[in-house]
């Protein structure tokens, strides 16, 4: 009865106290992230472009320089200044002489752990996937993640059949992903053994990706024509 | 060691502070705390290092910052403010991992902000950083730190050499080597703890037996 009287006391008297705590601890703490994001978000926003950047070169070959685009909700091409993070940006680029040479296109869509985000080149004169990259992924180790390693599936991705059909505005055939060792038309990706939803997570991703993209750049041709 | 000759002596009992949890009371090995993150991102040995080392610092300000503010925090509201202390280490340590490198944060994933949860930082906090002065946690917290980056890495060079014939990327066995595929899964993690458990066990219990 006594002891229970002291801990209600104790309590009471400490109310002021606890907020005071509570307040200065969460200030302090808030201070202390917002210290750190200062510091560190523009080496973080650099490395990432950087990471970015060095995934173009990897996925269209023989460039030296690049321009950014975005296609906006009506359709048309911007070359916006800040990219707006919720739309995929496509690259366009250009050898030493100036010359487009292909397009870097961002793309993603659910895998199997959670949402993947690919670059992929594009070749708009074969008409063709020529490169492919894994910029985010959260696939099982060692399995699903062969879809950013094992060289037998990233060797499909050099010359994809992704040509349009006669109206311009479709692809000719969906890209698919096949059982692995079946592959027999050029817009077939051959799948991985043991990674059977990663695989075909990649063919849906470029398929709906490529079906969007691909004909609005045919349309669009002489914007991208001129490095500037 | 002998309980009795620690406390007489004071530096002997600091360097004690330090080595129980690199051995004695080793986080993962004796305590099996933390189980979340050793289990799940000791697949390589880059990333068991980097998450042992993100926790490390994580615990030490942790438990500078619960032990320097200990007379000032009302026991009703204690683990809310540890839980806000260590939360706000942890956010700075994920930028930190993500202004050295991209590819580290994208392996690592979720698990850094789930050092959070990880119930050995909270636990040094409440059974030794708010008992004890700044100096006596910060040994503390570089002891476990150090006990739980020893741990990881032993898990993840083990798991790495035979799931991936690699160690730090660098290849151990010949190019031919059929690489156990289960050991850089989930379960390999299993097997990998236990064995190590095993190991640690036979050896205190044969220690322990001589002494005697």
């Amino acid at each position: 009865m006594n002891g229970q009287q002291t801990i209600q006391a104790s309590q009471e008297a400490g109310s002021r106290k606890m907020l005071i705590a509570m307040v200065g601890i969460g200030v302090m703490c808030a201070l202390l992230i917002v210290l750190t994001y200062e510091g560190t978000s523009e080496r973080i926003s650099r490395l990432r472009a950087q990471a970015l950047q060095e995934a173009i070169f990897r996925v269209v070959p023989d460039i030296s320089s690049t321009r950014a685009f975005q296609l906006t909700a009506q359709g048309e091409f911007t070359e916006p200044a800040v990219p707006d993070p919720t739309r995929p940006q496509i690259f366009a680029g250009y050898n030493d002489a100036g010359q487009l040479k292909g397009f870097a296109i961002e793309a993603s869509g659910q895998g199997y752990a959670d949402v993947i985000r690919i670059l992929y080149g594009y070749d708009p004169v074969r008409e063709e996937i020529v490169g492919f990259y894994v910029l985010e992924s959260k696939e099982t180790p060692g399995l699903g993640d062969k879809i950013e390693k094992d060289v037998t599936f990233l060797e499909n991705f050099n010359g994809l059949d992704v040509s349009l059909d006669e109206t311009d505005e479709a692809l000719r055939q969906d890209v698919v992903t096949v059982k692995s060792g079946t592959k027999s038309n050029p817009w077939e990706i051959d799948g991985i053994t043991g990674a059977t939803i990663s695989s075909r997570a990649i063919g849906n991703i470029i398929n709906e990706s490529a079906a969007v993209i691909l004909p609005k750049i045919k349309a669009e041709m002489n914007l991208f024509s001129d490095q500037q | 060691m002998n309980s009795k000759i620690q406390h007489s002596d004071l530096p002997d009992q600091s360097m004690d502070t330090f080595l129980k949890g690199l051995w004695k009371e080793n986080p993962v090995f004796v305590q099996v705390l933390g189980m979340c993150p050793v289990l799940a991102v000791s697949n390589t040995a880059i990333n068991a290092l980097a998450m042992g080392l993100a926790t490390a610092f994580v615990l030490l300000m942790s438990n500078v910052l619960v032990s320097s503010l200990r007379n000032f925090i009302p026991k009703q509201v204690r683990i809310a403010s540890y839980i806000l202390i260590i939360a706000t280490f942890v956010t700075m340590t994920d930028y930190a991992i993500q202004a050295i490198s991209v590819d580290l944060h994208k392996s690592l994933g979720a698990f850094i902000s789930l050092i959070v949860v990880n119930c050995l930082i909270l636990s040094r906090a409440e059974a030794f950083a708010s008992k004890n002065t700044v100096g006596k946690s910060m040994l503390d917290a570089l002891g476990m730190g150090f006990g739980f980056v020893i741990a990881l890495f032993c898990l993840g060079a083990v798991r790495e050499i035979l799931g991936n014939g690699t160690l730090f990327n660098l290849r151990v066995f010949p190019e031919g080597f059929q690489a156990w595929i289960v050991m850089i899964l989930p379960a390999g993690g299993f097997f990998t703890l236990a064995i190590w458990l095993l190991v640690f066990n036979l050896y205190k219990e044969r220690k322990e037996r001589h002494e005697h």
